[in-house]
């Protein structure tokens, strides 16, 4: 009867599912001409903590604090999910990294929903008890931290911890034991080496840097992106056609925000076969990804408005939804 | 007198109603998981997915109604215990084989369709009479094996 575990949670994300926003609801949204009027909307929709006068971003902090407790109180192991709190848990990482070597005390630069809470993440940092932190932590947060002391340099460190934090999630997919989380790690992996492949390839970065900072996966050879960012774009472009990121290929010509949607396109698109799930985490992941790429659509639309970007410029940017 | 004879006959007896009942418990179970979590969420759908929950109990029953029949055919429930020889009452067993297989995977199948179908129900309440046909097809097969169970215990001349 092991495979009838997730039914609880399966069932209760589906009774959820009922709630998330849809296409509609998110033109609804953009054809709101004020951002009070969309975060009405939202309310609404059961968006927030029901407090009026809330800020944008403490609605969105909510949105995801609650998406999480759903999972929490739900899921029969967590550990399946390391997949998607690996990146949180290293962001918590490189800001206390820096906060430490810095000496400042920035509020607010810690997620939560991780295994080590920010508080608890300065204070092994501050006391260089780095042998506390889960994994393979310890050994690249000893590291960074030594890196950034002696050399100062920021973005060594940042380089150092993002691609610890890939081959975490890398690694947490494969432990898992779930075929669709070990494609979502490796779809996320893919699209991170793409991306830094692009970047570098703009701000003409050596083979070398971009090796220590791309993760090895299974949707993309990394050597063979390394020679093709060495050549420039188009050729990023003329070997991603051949791969299975092809349809990123005509996003990246167009423009790298057209890339990035596209990348979260992708991603809904393939959760979609969870909607008819039943025994299985993958509705769990599906229903947490579909949570966070509305709260991104969301912060999108809702910054876009309060900074009166034009329509087209925010509707360009919006994500198809799960729902 | 054999004694072997009456054994296998409440063997048969035994069977139905411990594997039917055994796969109702599970299926009824699986289905009841699903229930909980759409409860959980929406307590107004209740009714509507206990129902649901309740379609793979039926299995249950009917190990228990071919047991009973058994039980009163060869007199344990009657008083005075029926004169078997081995091979009336190995027939019997075989008699409730029927159900007790069938019973027990067809309930945890059906459980299984159950849970699924509670989804269903927990997206488009106004869907619950198509959601009930997919566990209710499964049900066709615990009544075929009933119906041969009852014939053959009925038919069979102790």
């Amino acid at each position: 009867m092991s495979n009838t575990k997730y039914t609880y949670a399966v069932a209760r994300i589906r009774a959820l599912e009922t709630s998330l926003l849809t296409d509609g609801v998110i033109g609804q949204m953009l054809g709101c001409p004020t951002v009070e009027q969309a975060m009405q909307l939202l309310m609404e929709k059961g968006w927030g903590s029901g407090t009026s006068e809330e800020k944008i971003e403490d609605m969105l902090a909510c949105e995801e604090q609650k998406a999480w407790r759903v999972i929490q109180d739900t899921a029969p192991d967590m550990k399946v999910f390391d997949v998607l709190s690996c990146p949180r848990l290293y962001h918590n990482l490189k800001a206390a990294v820096k906060a430490v070597c810095t000496g400042s005390h920035v509020k607010d630069i810690f997620y939560d929903g991780c295994s080590v809470s920010g508080e608890e993440m300065m204070r092994i940092v501050e006391n260089k008890e780095f042998d506390r932190l889960p994994g393979r932590m310890p050994g690249i947060a000893r590291e960074a931290f030594e890196t950034l002391l002696h050399t100062g340099d920021g973005q060594l460190c940042d380089v150092m911890i993002d691609r610890a934090a890939l081959e975490a999630v890398q690694e947490a997919g494969r432990q898992s034991g779930e075929t669709i989380i070990r494609e979502y790690a490796d779809t996320t992996v893919s699209i991170a080496d793409i991306k830094i492949a692009v970047r570098c390839s703009r701000t003409g970065k050596s083979a070398e840097f971009m090796r220590s900072a791309m993760a090895e996966c299974e949707g993309v050879s990394v050597d063979q992106l390394i020679r093709a960012a060495l050549s420039g774009e188009d050729e990023i472009i003329k070997y991603l056609e051949g791969t299975s990121y092809a349809g990123g290929a005509a996003a990246l010509a167009e423009s790298p925000s057209a890339f990035e949607r596209w990348c979260d396109d992708r991603m809904t698109e393939s959760m979609k076969p969870q909607k008819y799930e039943t025994f299985s985490v993958g509705p769990l992941l599906a229903y947490l990804l579909a949570r966070e790429n509305e709260i991104k659509t969301v912060r999108i639309i809702l910054t876009g408005k309060q900074n009166s970007f034009p329509d087209d410029a925010i509707r360009e940017r919006v994500r198809e939804m799960y729902v | 007198m054999s004694e072997l004879g009456i054994v296998y006959a409440l063997l048969g007896a035994a069977v139905a109603v411990l594997l039917s009942g055994t796969g109702s418990a599970i299926g009824v179970g699986i289905a009841g998981q699903a229930a909980a979590g759409v409860v959980t969420e929406d307590p107004s759908k209740f009714a509507k997915v206990l129902i649901i929950q309740l379609l793979p109990g039926t299995q249950g029953l009917y190990g228990l109604l071919i047991g009973f029949i058994t039980l009163s055919k060869i007199g344990v429930l009657g008083g005075g215990l029926a004169d078997l020889d081995v091979q009336t009452g190995l027939l019997i067993l075989a008699a409730c084989l029927p159900i007790g297989v069938v019973g027990l995977l067809s309930a945890i199948a059906q459980g299984k369709t159950a849970a699924s179908a509670i989804g269903i129900v927990a997206k488009k309440p106004d869907q619950f009479g198509k959601a009930m046909l997919f566990p209710a097809m499964v049900e066709t097969y615990a009544i075929l094996a009933l119906l041969i169970s009852f014939l053959s215990v009925t038919g069979i001349q102790v």
